[in-house]
């Protein structure tokens, strides 16, 4: 009996056991179907989406910054190049104390009070998340150094970056401009021309000059490599690569040794000069002195060095050729003698009688001329050759404002040139309307006197005088003044010329262009205003000078420059080109409180000429003698 | 054949399942191939693994060797060494990644809990067996202490992972010792009841890691990074995988502990849904032996090793999987005979030794 119940109890026992088996197999079955399904799940019906993610995960795109175009002369002489340079950079939002940081990396590479100078304006001009150079141009020993403790400064990298280089430095500046770091307001230009993916990786762009409005070309297009990266953002390998473009390679207008021969000839004199080639408007110099190192912006400026140069008061950041407006004094006169004779108010032997003061009718005010006593009898051609003030007041007075206007606005003055480069201003030619627009007041017919000789409202930019010159030059044929010669495509090697420059020719009879230019031809002979322009040379120059004065003389007072500050003596002007019978130059010149126009720009212009026309140097460095020409 | 190699043969493979042996050797290969691409092709840890399952096999077989009753007789010195140790860990463990786990005994590190691993439902089962006449409500209780006080112990360490797997084991001891349906039913109740209770006692990192689970997008730096990788590495593999050595997410590191808890998410990107479902067929085909094994043990100890070693490899391979498919939360549990590790893959083997000494003892045991 108690055997049989062991025995019952042992198979039911065991019955039950199996149950638990059967029911755990049960329970196996259940949850491994409930994995099958969850893998079902991620692996089918959510695969798209996670491939995506581990896509997204593994995958960066690194930019390839191009190199940005080279930047050439007429005759294939390099003016801005790029060369390739280890930094030192720091990010700054990954370092906790930046001072120290610095001072423990000056431990192994040098770094110079300016560098951190330059570092602090970079750090205030830029997001703490970008990596800033704190020194550029590391020697291979610094960068070894500093590579063996590298694992002392994180946050701090060393890169090797193409910089800019502006070999002729102050020479090419004014229009060359420069490139800099790309700062808030580039970035939102960026952005609003929809290049933001272009300039991924770039961190300079042009801010002036060429540099800037050749932005576009010289940039390139951004390459970028598809690279594999680790959860730690590092680069594992390359999948795939598309190369960057380099920037169009840009040729130049601009004859380098002629500018470099006009930057040398101003000598510490100030002011400005623009020469161009009347047949077509190419720019063969342009110079703005003093001028500043523009390789200084590149690698960014430091605050000491950038508050030097906008505080000078010689204003070198100022581009005298574009930026600054001039009245354009007597150069302005072949212009007034054209309309004259145009507009039949004058012919061209039509005399009038100087005697050293013109008056309007019924008004007591005298508009001297510049020679007391006056020139006697003057007609169209001794006007210009000896510069008479009182026929130009009287033919002002006899055309009127507002014809003056519409006549010489032919040569381009009172608006701007179109040169292509920015920075341009669009002097003053005024007119009744103008000056209620812009005074708020009526037009007096003393407003218009002293617009006869280049005074008064009037108001030109260096280029618009060489501009107006190179109408003149060409007996009236304007092309639009220009810099690039052509643009080369570094990709497929593909040359393209800038459209031909030509704006208009203007209707005025050849008759009349000739008188001018007769005229302007014998300022440069003895008995001119700037014999020493023609003094011997083998071609004919035709030239005009112009005085602009600083401050006002009071009537009945006389302008006697030594007794004047040096800063506060009459702007120097002329205006010339040559050969006169076939014009290939044509140029204009200021020189601040530079005096006579024949004095101290002529000895330019003819420098000038002489190389460009004869390919002659000029002697060693020109004797700025004060010999005793003709005051103007 | 020569008679000294059959003899060798016979005695080497006298005890040896071969059908468990041959699922097993299959799985520990495919986790050889998968180790050596979570490695990054690093044949210097495969070869260590080489050397852990070589070791382990020698463990299994000389378990396979050792007939039940003599297994039984380890059970209690085994336990009581196991939470001697335990407690010398509480008292003066070693510190690694926040958590006390190793005792340092001078000459070697050890970890008691794995010790514990085989020692709980050893003890169980020795326990049950030897009270096999008359089971009654006072042996579940004190079979209830047995099991709480090393898990308990463990959970403190703290190793959640570790805990829930002992405790696992021990409770399907339990469950096949024939613990009524009243109280399971009962102690499932009382398990919710006090799942608040459970949840004050948690480590804020044991606490973040639940709330990952449910949401894991809330925290995808921290503590929701782990499943979210492992979910997009699974996810991409898709129904094919990408191919041996052809997945990103772990040679790029982007998950984390890839040759050890998270190996199965590099299997499975590397070897897609299809890969996924032969594992758990292989897993399937281990644990059928297992459980057939048991249903024919001859006596109450073996039926309960059996059952709970296999019930407990099963835990194993289901924790460790839906870990890292998202739906459980990450606990340091390995998976079976894949995972890097000398550890787990001795207790795993030394499990599957009793599992084989169970199966080629029994006729010695009738006899």
């Amino acid at each position: 009996m108690k055997e049989k119940v062991e025995i019952r109890d042992h198979q039911r026992e065991m019955r039950a056991y199996r149950l638990r088996l059967s029911l755990s197999a049960g329970f196996i079955l259940v949850f491994f179907l409930l994995l099958v399904s969850r893998f079902f799940y991620l692996q089918v019906v959510q695969h798209e989406h996670f491939k995506t993610l581990a896509e997204n995960n593994r995958i960066s795109i690194v930019p390839i910054t191009p190199n940005r175009g080279l930047i050439l002369d007429r005759n294939g002489t390099v003016l801005a190049r790029n060369f390739s340079a280890y930094t030192l950079e720091i990010t700054p939002s990954k370092i906790k104390n930046l001072n120290k940081t610095i001072d423990e990396l000056s431990k192994y590479i040098e770094i110079s009070p300016s560098d951190k100078r330059r570092f602090r304006r970079l750090l205030d001009d830029s997001h703490s998340f970008e990596s800033l150079p704190i020194r550029t141009r590391l020697k291979d020993e610094e960068v070894a150094r500093f590579a063996v403790n590298n694992f002392r400064f994180p946050g701090v990298e060393i890169h090797a970056r193409l910089f800019r280089q502006y070999p002729d430095g102050e020479l090419t500046s004014p229009f060359l401009g420069y490139i800099g770091r790309i700062n808030d307001d580039d970035l939102d230009k960026i952005d609003a021309a929809g290049d933001t993916a272009n300039y991924k990786g770039t961190d300079y762009i042009g801010k002036m000059g060429i540099e800037q409005s050749f932005e576009k070309q010289l940039h390139g297009t951004t390459g970028f490599d598809e690279v594999e990266v680790d959860s730690g953002g590092r680069e594992v390998r390359t999948l795939s690569r598309t190369p960057p473009i380099s920037g169009d390679i840009l040729t130049l207008t601009i004859d380098s040794k002629l500018q470099e021969i006009a930057e040398k000839a101003f000598g510490d004199f100030r002011g400005a000069l623009v020469a161009i080639d009347p047949n077509n408007g190419e720019i063969l110099a342009l110079v703005s002195k003093p001028g500043f190192d523009p390789n200084l912006f590149v690698e960014g400026i430091d605050s000491q060095t950038w508050a030097a140069l906008n505080n000078s008061p010689d204003k070198p950041l100022l581009n005298r050729a574009l930026h600054a407006e001039y009245p354009p004094g007597s150069t302005f006169k072949p212009f007034m003698a054209l309309a004259g004779l145009q507009l039949q108010a004058r012919s061209p032997t039509d005399t009038i009688s100087d005697p050293g003061y013109f008056e309007l009718p019924g008004q007591s005010h005298h508009y001297r001329d510049w020679k007391p006593g006056g020139h006697g009898m003057v007609d169209l051609h001794k006007s210009i050759v000896v510069s008479c003030d009182t026929y130009y007041y009287g033919l002002a007075n006899l055309l009127g404002i507002d014809k003056i206007h519409d006549f010489i606005s032919q040569f381009g003055f009172g608006k701007k040139t179109g040169i292509d480069i920015g920075g341009e201003l669009s002097g003053v030619l005024p007119s009744a309307e103008w000056k209620m627009k812009r005074y708020k007041q009526k037009w007096y017919a003393g407003d218009t006197v002293p617009v006869g000789i280049g005074q008064g409202y009037d108001l030109a930019t260096p280029l618009q005088l060489a501009f107006a010159t190179s109408i003149l030059a060409s007996d009236g044929t304007a092309y639009k003044p220009h810099l690039v010669e052509s643009i080369r495509n570094s990709k497929t090697g593909k040359m393209e010329k800038t459209a031909s420059a030509f704006l208009y020719k203007l209707d005025i009879d050849p008759n009349y262009l000739a008188d001018v230019r007769s005229a302007m031809i014998d300022v440069t002979k003895p008995g001119g205003t700037a014999p020493r322009v023609g003094e011997g040379a083998p071609y004919e120059v035709a030239a005009k000078t112009g005085t602009a004065q600083v401050i006002g003389i009071k009537q009945g007072e006389k302008y006697v420059a030594s007794n004047i500050q040096e800063r506060y003596r009459d702007h120097a002007l002329l205006i010339a080109y040559a050969p006169a019978d076939h014009p290939r130059i044509a140029l204009a010149i200021l020189v601040e409180n530079g005096g006579h126009g024949g004095t101290t720009a002529g000895p330019i212009a003819r420098q000038l000429m002489d190389y460009y026309l004869l390919g002659k140097l000029p002697q060693d460095k020109v004797n700025q003698e004060k010999i005793d020409a003709p005051a103007d | 054949m020569h008679p000294l190699i059959r003899r060798l043969h016979r005695t080497l493979s006298h005890h040896i399942d071969s059908f468990l042996l041959i699922c097993t050797m299959i799985l520990i290969s495919l986790g050889l191939a998968v180790l050596f691409s979570a490695s990054d092709e690093n044949l210097v840890k495969v070869g260590s693994q080489v050397v852990n399952i070589t070791v382990a096999c020698v463990v299994m077989w000389a378990i396979a060797n050792v007939p039940p009753h003599q297994l039984m007789r380890f059970a209690l010195p085994l336990y009581v060494a196991g939470l001697v140790l335990l407690i010398g860990v509480a008292l003066f463990g070693e510190i690694s990644n926040g958590a006390r786990r190793w005792l340092n005994l001078g000459i070697t590190r050890i970890q008691p809990s794995e010790l514990m691993k085989i020692a709980v439902p050893l003890m169980l089962a020795w326990y049950f067996d030897r009270h096999e006449s008359a089971l009654g409500l006072k042996n579940y209780a004190i079979a209830a202490v047995i099991l709480l006080v090393p898990v308990l112990l463990i959970a403190r360490q703290p190793d959640l992972g570790t805990a829930i797997l002992i405790a696992s084991s021990g409770f399907f001891v339990l469950f096949f010792a024939g613990l009524s349906w009243k109280i399971l039913g009962g102690l499932f109740v009382s398990g919710l009841a006090s799942l608040p209770i459970l949840w004050s006692v948690l480590h804020d990192y044991q606490r973040k890691r639940l709330l990952t689970l449910l949401d894991p997008s809330q925290d995808p730096l921290g503590a929701g990074y782990h499943t979210i990788q492992s979910m997009i590495a699974v996810g991409s593999g898709g129904p094919f995988g990408k191919g041996w050595l052809h997945g990103t997410q772990a040679h790029l590191d982007f998950l984390p502990e890839h040759t050890t808890d998270f190996i199965f998410a590099v299997f499975s990107e590397e070897f897609g849904l299809i890969g996924n479902l032969f594992l758990i067929f292989l897993y399937s085909l281990v644990i059928a032996r297992g459980l057939s094994i048991a249903a024919r043990a001859p006596t109450l100890f073996s039926r309960l090793m059996a059952g709970s070693i296999t019930m407990t490899f099963f835990t194993y391979c289901f924790v460790n999987m839906g870990m890292v498919s998202g739906i459980l939360p990450v606990v340091g549990v390995p998976l079976p005979l894949i995972s890097y590790g000398g550890t787990s893959m001795v207790t795993m083997l030394l499990g599957f030794g009793i599992l084989m000494s169970i199966h080629t003892h029994k006729k010695l045991v009738k006899t």
